[in-house]
């Protein structure tokens, strides 16, 4: 995947297959600590110890087990190659912890892309699931609550065209650079 | 963050658009969005169609999505229902594809023959 956000439209996915109705997305970005980290902590039915030993060998995982199939071991070896490293913690029935990190001027590390288009896209499909959503980039921080956007329009869904016009654009962070 | 003003302006020209329509009576689109699909442009296809939606002012689609259906190599994919007349599954789509699909299939009912699935 050349995108970061693409990889973290993916583990929302994973989330939301696993019936999580709480996400939260954490990303930190610094350029003078020469970091870039994000988590993705659920609280769906999460894995055993034997499923989450598998969850990043891409060859490990059947049809049935393929919610943590290749995607994961993408990222695994995206992020050790950028001086960085994946790690995930679950415990069956409470819930999975991703967390990715990469050296931030690493060569190799992908950018992180679209990530507006990610949540928005994630959010179209998952009405019921409340996620939120910090961003710290630079000593800046961006907070977005898809509950709290959702109740200030009145019970109206991100289906609705205008209000996913909207949404997209109150995900942009400013500091773009 | 959106302002109060337009999300309320936005609900109350919804709500009095969508009438008294029912879920079975709404065009559906579903996006194939596991790891295939996003890894094949599964996002920007849903961004499309969602842009696409808003600018022809199409308020009673309901998008949404699907994981991994087996068919990895003919992601994304896009399967479209329309009432009264079935279901279709569209492949390979990208942004293009799905502008013609809304045009020629959502809008005016005729199926993009040359992009479905057999």
């Amino acid at each position: 995947m050349e995108e970061l956000s693409l990889h973290i439209l993916d583990i929302l996915e994973n989330a939301r297959e696993a019936g999580a109705t709480k996400i939260l997305l954490w990303i930190r970005e610094s350029r003078q600590e020469d970091v870039l980290k994000f988590k993705i902590i659920d609280n769906g039915r999460g894995m055993g110890k034997e499923m989450l030993q598998k969850a990043c060998d891409p060859f490990a995982t059947t049809r049935r087990t393929r919610k943590v199939g290749l995607g994961l071991a993408m990222l695994k070896a995206t992020a050790e190659a950028c001086g960085g490293g994946l790690r995930l913690v679950s415990c069956p029935g409470k819930g999975t912890r991703v967390e990715a990190s990469f050296q931030y001027s690493h060569v190799d590390r992908p950018p992180m892309g679209n990530l507006a288009g990610s949540i928005g896209v994630f959010l179209v499909g998952t009405q019921s699931i409340h996620l939120r959503y910090i961003h710290r980039k630079n000593g800046k921080r961006f907070v977005f609550d898809s509950k709290a956007f959702l109740k200030q329009a009145g019970g109206l869904s991100f289906q609705e065209p205008r209000l996913f016009a909207l949404l997209l654009n109150s995900l942009e962070i400013e500091d773009k650079d | 963050m959106a302002s109060l003003e337009e999300l309320q302006k936005i609900k109350a020209e919804t709500l009095e658009k969508m009438g008294v329509r029912e879920a079975q009576d709404k065009i559906k689109i579903v996006v194939g969005m596991g790891t295939c699909g996003i890894a094949a442009g599964a996002r920007e296809v849903v961004l499309t169609i969602m842009d696409e939606l808003a600018k022809r002012k199409l308020n009673d689609v309901v998008v949404s999505q699907t994981g991994c259906i087996g068919m990895c190599a003919q992601e994304p994919l896009v399967e479209i229902s329309i009432p009264g007349s079935g279901k279709v599954l569209y492949g390979k789509m990208d942004p293009m594809k799905c502008r013609q699909v809304i045009a020629q299939h959502v809008v005016n009912g005729i199926p993009v023959s040359e992009w479905l699935v057999k």
